[in-house]
């Protein structure tokens, strides 16, 4: 967003590890994306995906490692911290209040205010009502009427919803946990849909997904995980790749070269 | 997709004729409804109009003395109404205000306490001589002062030993019963000065009611305008996504209860001015009245739904069915059982439209 071109590292991990007591669920992970780029991450249930995500945001903190976001170093003690540095995640669960409007919902917790008054601060509905109006034009989430409540829309409509809220606000780098998870056909080419979109505006994405024909569709990218560490990292844009080639590298039927330690 | 051909809101405006039905809409044709009920009733069994000026009693076509009867008796009690519709937008429950009004009452008439009564000296004061005729502002913010205590500690209780609200207040309800007993060993304390009882008596003895819509409308405006007001909503709503994006949700939730508990305050300087009396045992149920005007006014006990207008609308129900048994000359006993029977009705309705509004979708 900010005046980078494709190649500026946008995400760095190095030796990025995570052990829970004695359980070893993420070891020195070294990951790079770079401005405009979208990745895929992809592996076994339990093999790291989730838990590589959640040291990124701040929901966890880190065992060992570093993390470099937008050139520098960054400690995101709470997932607010990493939005404000502007991380954006769709969790695999909804973070939406479900008797709140769209508005309302892009703007939970981040509310635009006309006269500041402290916590009785007065809300700018109308520059909100634009502002959300603009952020679903940009991701082209179509949503009959903004002033509905969330609990009236469909599980579609929701997750895009979720997702426009990174377009409202600017972020540098969208994380979607599995955002295609729980819908169906036609509402999971909505959201991907969304996501061509974010591509097209050179907006950074790392993708959870188990879904292989919508990897392949969508991402330049696939980097795959198995028993806590990143076991391939697989340029598909570069073509030669084939989607039992993944399954070989996520099973570990496959090993890639440098990344023997992995297997 | 080629580039921007699905791009676009398809037709996606803020079209305000498109927003669905209020549920507000509901309690008001509930309450004309039972005006009408009244009505037809009074026309029958009494022979004279429930509303309106039958015998030329009045110089408008209303009878302003029903009328006024209606407001003010829900009034007081409305107060509390206006807080309680807070705590439960944000999903929770506050049983305390009935005591903390009792408690309230007690230390802001000690305050309140005129030197001499028709020319002796005062012979229930509590404190001594340089405690009495104190500006009426000290009793008002002592009042306001043990309301917003009493309600920062059920705030406090709930959002950081995690308890229930229920079991929280619960123990508030109890405890500020005694707290008011205590403070005067049971004794009633009477004889304020003639400015604390103006508060509750002024303005021909319009005053509750002015206190009352004026907070009502200022309430309105702050859950529906303000971010205070949209945190309350979201905190209900979805506590988690609330605590996801940031609401500082422990430190809002001592806010609402603190607010609520500072109504109560509030309600025990209207009602000790208006009765030129406190008692300890003043308030007793008061919590369930209000709480009932909530969920009649369509506030959700699920929390995330209602507003100040569905309340004050549900407390002017309230007041319909009280004015109305009387007018009718039907027992107090029946009153009861049919308020019973309203609040429980209110539920099932609620619940049902629920229902339906999930189906739909």
């Amino acid at each position: 967003m900010s005046g980078a071109s494709m190649g500026d590292i946008i995400l760095e991990t190095r030796d990025l590890t995570k052990h829970y007591g004695g359980v070893h669920a993420l070891s020195g992970a070294d990951f790079k994306l770079h401005a405009g780029e979208h990745v895929a991450i992809m592996g076994d249930n339990g093999a790291g995906k989730s838990t590589f995500v959640r040291q990124i945001t701040g929901v966890e903190q880190r065992t060992r490692g570093t993390v470099l976001f937008d050139g520098e170093e960054v400690e995101f003690e709470n997932p607010m911290d990493a939005r404000d540095a502007g991380i954006e995640t769709v969790f695999q669960t909804l973070a939406l209040a479900d008797q709140l409007d769209v508005p309302d919902n892009l703007f939970l917790g981040r509310e635009l205010v006309k006269v500041k008054l402290g916590p009785f601060s007065i809300l700018d509905y109308k520059e909100m009502r634009r502002r959300t109006i603009e952020a679903l034009e940009k991701t082209g989430v179509k949503i009959p009427n903004i002033r509905n409540t969330i609990q009236n829309m469909s599980g579609g409509q929701r997750q895009c919803v979720a997702i426009a809220r990174t377009a409202t606000f600017h972020s540098k780098l969208t994380i979607m946990d599995e955002p295609t998870a729980a819908l169906g056909v036609q509402e999971t080419a909505q959201v991907e849909n969304i996501i061509r979109t974010l591509k097209e505006q050179g907006e950074p994405l790392i993708l959870v997904s188990h879904n292989m024909r919508q990897v392949f569709d969508l991402v330049d990218r696939i980097v795959v995980f198995r028993r806590g560490r990143i076991c391939a990292d697989l340029d598909i844009k570069a073509g030669g790749i084939s989607g039992e080639d993944v399954v070989g590298y996520i099973t570990g039927a496959k090993t890639q070269e440098g990344y023997e330690d992995a297997a | 997709m080629a580039g921007g051909t699905t791009h676009g809101t398809g037709g996606l405006t803020f079209d305000a004729k498109k927003r669905a039905w209020p549920n507000e809409m509901n309690v008001f044709i509930a309450l004309v409804i039972m005006i009408a009920l009244f009505e037809i009733l009074g026309a029958w069994l009494m022979g004279q109009s429930f509303l309106f000026d039958s015998r030329d009693r009045f110089d408008s076509v209303f009878n302003e003395a029903r009328l006024k009867i209606i407001i003010l008796q829900v009034s007081i009690i409305g107060i509390i109404a206006l807080g309680a519709t807070q705590v439960i937008i944000l999903g929770g429950i506050d049983l305390s205000p009935g005591s903390v009004v009792g408690v309230a009452a007690m230390v802001s008439m000690s305050f309140a306490q005129t030197s001499l009564v028709n020319g002796n000296p005062n012979p229930k004061a509590i404190f001594g001589p340089e405690m009495m005729d104190l500006p009426v502002l000290i009793p008002v913010f002592v009042a306001l002062g043990v309301g917003c205590l009493a309600g920062a500690i059920n705030g406090v209780l709930i959002a950081y030993t995690r308890i229930p609200p229920f079991i929280a207040t619960l123990g508030m309800m109890v405890a500020a019963r005694g707290a008011a007993k205590w403070w005067s060993k049971g004794r009633p304390i009477s004889f304020p000065t003639d400015e604390y009882a103006t508060l509750g008596n002024g303005f021909g003895g319009w005053s509750p009611v002015f206190i009352f819509v004026g907070l009502a409308i200022l309430f309105h405006f702050v859950l529906k305008y303000t971010v205070y007001g949209k945190h309350t909503y979201a905190v209900g709503s979805n506590e988690d996504a609330a605590r996801m994006s940031g609401i500082k949700v422990d430190r809002h939730k001592v806010m609402v209860y603190t607010i609520a508990g500072m109504l109560a305050g509030l309600s025990a300087v209207v009602l000790t001015s208006k009765n030129l009396t406190a008692q300890a045992g003043m308030g007793v149920m008061y919590e369930l009245d209000a709480i009932a005007m909530t969920v009649i006014g369509g506030v959700s006990l699920a929390g995330g739904r209602g507003s100040i207008v569905g309340t004050v609308l549900g407390a002017l129900i309230f007041g319909v069915i009280i004015s109305g048994f009387t007018f009718l000359r039907l027992d107090a006993y029946y009153q009861e059982m049919v308020k019973g029977a309203i609040i429980v009705a209110a539920v099932v309705l609620d619940q049902w439209r629920q229902r339906r509004a999930a189906a739909k979708s």
